[in-house]
């Protein structure tokens, strides 16, 4: 089965436990700088939107990537990097339209998303189910659902 | 050290001189952080004597060692101050970004000193550290200096300002965080406008560590999963906010309603969570690390209340509701938003009102001394119309910007104000729950539910249920929550992980967290010092005995109607015995041996 990280920014809250829990997670101190996935927020709306990398089926920082480095890891269904093959040139860092991929300048390394290796961390530790790990057929199922319930009471009302 | 980052800054606002210093261990373990470590440092560096408004005075930020971490709901940090409200030591907790930011920049405090010639604010990132200058951002509200600072700095730094309430010396103005979190009470703002320091803005890029991050992640799960099979922790304060308190404390007849005249309000539900959730509440939101998610993203489409930002909390939306009389949404939503924008304590604020229309009502004060308005118990526009007049320092709101004691101490009737130590007490009536009368009586910074909540047990059956109407018992009660609630504030969690955590659970987090092996009795007795400190810190400031009461109209003017009809507290029956538990003697000084048990 292939698996998904849905995002549900009506849910968020704007907590950073996703933030947390990957950066303990992956260098084992608590450092959000560093984090995978990052939360954009605007206070006065109470509005807060987490972003990642999307694992991308034809995924530009793959293409861009002149040693192989960065690669499709299909067993897993996710883009992942290999750090021997990688010479620092960035080029997957400019190529990413999510601003997913990010080379760190204390480690000298990029830092991305691997969805913790098929148990990802910030979905563990999500209070507000706004993350979802899903089987991607069935990832719109509940916002599928959000509308017909809403269309139910609206056709209740006017029926 | 784990949890803690072990290292602080000392910044002279006078000369602008910034230094770099090292906390030690043993300092760390004897007041963990924030409130406890910030206290220490007001007591051996300030007379208590001073005035709290002069350049004598210093205004300490303080992280704990939790912070940082993803202990659930560990966002916290104390502003430590004299507070210019009551004069008593003054410590106020805020959730968010700031708490966890500072130490992300390599401090787990700032201890601010003397005064600047003009206005400034702090640039903090990771190990620079600016003082700049504020003049363009002076006169601003909290969301356009939280912008502008933003704009000059990073956009991603947390920013914690006062508004122009802080500028004027508003005796309750605050300390704003990301625009909508408070460290709220006591007038902490006013000190930061005194010292011309108009915001600290700060990003960090370090780590927080922990010895095992395994073991800490077991602690963590295992914590947090109390907190969310707890009803209120897990549940209430997630759908409902805390403004879900609002019916349970009118059906218990122990929610003051027009200055504290009755206990019990019909319309209250209007102004209670389930309403805020119905009609305003975009969606919750979480403080840093937040598990429980009790914020309110809120808007208010009634043009002539219109807005949109954080809020209502309970006791804001009690103290501009039932408070005043007041059971329209809107209007309590609408003061709350001028409040946060101004930079101003919603209870202190709504309280203040409250006891201007109690005064008008009996004739003390007239339309010739309210600008010409009409103060009358229920009125809506009123209510907020005088709250913008003490946000933009206008007439009547000079007044008002004193707090209820001041105010009514001017027109010759201080028993108008709700307060004790002249700081106003939040939305629980003494007169039907004895133990909440007791902690207000005896709280370090006044009149406030945070310093001992024993809602928790007298009212919400947390984690027993215990009659509310009884005084036996509740001496040791308060003292509990008392000293618990010190060595919480001092670790950086928020007091809402109670609902589901004790002592227990917070010191075992504790010692996951710091490596240390911090015991249930230790972190009690850590609370213990810290509430024996802040004692010795306002006794020397020339507070007694004296002060450790309730408003006569609490012991001697019953609830007027509903469930506690007739009740009244009993101080006299629990304080005594409270003093004796403490360790103190009748003139409630901590003995000798009660603070070389204590190591004080």
């Amino acid at each position: 089965m292939s698996k998904m990280l849905m995002i549900y920014p009506d849910r968020c809250t704007g907590c950073q436990n996703c933030t947390l829990a990957c950066s303990v997670f992956h260098d084992g101190e608590f450092r959000p700088h560093t984090s995978r996935i990052q939360v954009t927020t605007w206070e006065s709306e109470g509005f807060s939107m987490p972003t990642t990398c999307q694992q991308c089926e034809d995924a530009p920082c793959v293409a861009v990537c002149p040693t192989g480095a960065m690669h499709d890891d299909l067993t897993m269904n996710r883009v992942a990097w290999d750090e021997v093959k990688c010479i620092g040139c960035r080029m997957c860092t400019l190529a990413c339209p999510f601003g997913a991929v990010v080379f760190e300048t204390g480690r000298r390394r990029i830092i991305k998303c691997d969805l913790c290796d098929g148990k990802p961390e910030c979905v563990t530790f999500c209070p507000a189910k706004a993350l979802d790990y899903v089987e991607e057929t069935d990832s719109a199922r509940d916002r599928k659902k959000a509308v017909a319930v809403e269309f139910k009471k609206t056709f209740e009302e006017v029926k | 050290m784990y949890g803690w980052i072990g290292r602080y800054l000392r910044i002279d606002l006078g000369s602008g001189t910034v230094r770099k210093e090292v906390i030690t261990p043993d300092l760390a373990r004897k007041y963990l952080g924030g409130r406890g470590l910030g206290t220490h440092f007001m007591m051996t560096e300030v007379d208590p004597k001073v005035d709290p408004l002069s350049p004598q005075n210093k205004l300490i930020f303080a992280a704990g060692p939790l912070c940082g971490t993803n202990a659930p709901s560990a966002s916290h940090y104390d502003v430590i101050s004299k507070g210019p409200l009551n004069g008593t030591i003054a410590a106020s907790s805020s959730g968010g970004l700031f708490g966890p930011m500072l130490k992300y920049a390599g401090y787990d405090m700032i201890i601010l000193e003397g005064k600047s010639a003009k206005p400034v604010y702090l640039w903090i990132c990771d190990d620079v550290v600016e003082i700049r200058d504020a003049a363009e951002i002076w006169g601003k509200t909290v969301p356009e200096t939280t912008e502008a600072i933003r704009s000059a700095t990073d956009e991603e730094a947390s920013v914690a300002c006062i508004g122009p309430a802080g500028e004027r010396l508003v005796l309750f103005a605050n300390v704003m965080n990301e625009c909508g979190r408070a460290a709220g009470r006591s007038g902490v703002g006013a000190v930061m406008g005194s010292k011309n320091l108009k915001a600290i803005a700060v990003r960090g890029t370090g780590a927080v560590r922990v010895p095992d991050p395994k073991a800490f992640r077991e602690a963590v799960v295992k914590a947090s999963a109390k907190i969310k099979a707890n009803s209120v922790g897990g549940k209430g304060l997630k759908n409902y906010g805390t403004d879900v308190l609002v019916n349970i404390l009118n059906e218990l007849g122990g929610l003051p309603t027009r200055n504290f005249l009755d206990g019990y309000f019909p319309t209250a539900d209007k102004v209670g969570g389930e309403s805020l959730a119905k009609q305003l509440l975009i969606r919750p939101r979480g403080c840093y690390a937040c598990i429980i998610s009790c914020g309110r993203a809120t808007k208010v489409t009634n043009p002539k209340f219109a807005g949109q930002g954080e809020g209502p909390e309970y006791e804001t939306a009690w103290a501009f509701g039932p408070d005043c009389g007041i059971d329209d949404l809107d209007a309590v939503t609408k003061a709350n938003y001028i409040c946060n924008d101004y930079g101003m304590d919603t209870i202190t604020m709504g309280s203040s009102v409250a006891c201007a229309m109690n005064l008008f009502e009996n004739g003390v004060i007239t339309t010739k001394d309210t600008d010409g308005i009409a103060l009358n118990f229920g009125d809506a526009e009123a209510m907020v119309e005088l709250v913008r007049k003490t946000a933009e320092g206008e007439g009547f709101g000079k007044k008002l910007a004193l707090g209820s004691y001041r105010m009514a101490e001017s027109y010759g009737h201080p028993e108008y104000s709700m307060t004790c130590k002249k700081q106003e007490m939040p939305a629980y009536d003494p007169r039907a729950i004895q133990g909440i009368g007791l902690n207000f009586a005896t709280g370090n910074r006044g009149g406030c539910h945070v310093r001992g909540y024993t809602i928790s047990p007298e009212v919400l059956g947390q984690p027993v249920k215990l009659d509310p109407r009884v005084t036996e018992g509740k001496p040791a009660l308060d003292i509990t929550f008392q000293d618990l609630t010190a060595a919480l504030d001092s670790s950086g969690m928020c007091l809402f992980t109670t609902f589901g955590l004790g002592a227990e659970d917070l010191a075992e987090l504790l010692s996951a967290a710091t490596g240390l092996n911090i015991t249930t009795e230790e972190f009690m007795k850590i609370g213990a010092r810290i509430w024996n400190l802040e004692r010795l810190f306002n006794l020397k400031a020339g507070l007694s005995a004296l002060d450790d009461k309730l408003p006569e109209r609490l012991t001697k003017e019953p609830i007027l109607t509903g469930p506690s009809k007739g009740l009244v507290n009993r101080i006299d029956e629990m304080l005594p015995e409270y003093y004796k538990l403490r360790g103190w003697d009748s003139a409630g000084i901590p003995t000798k041996n009660t603070l070389a048990d204590l190591g004080l």
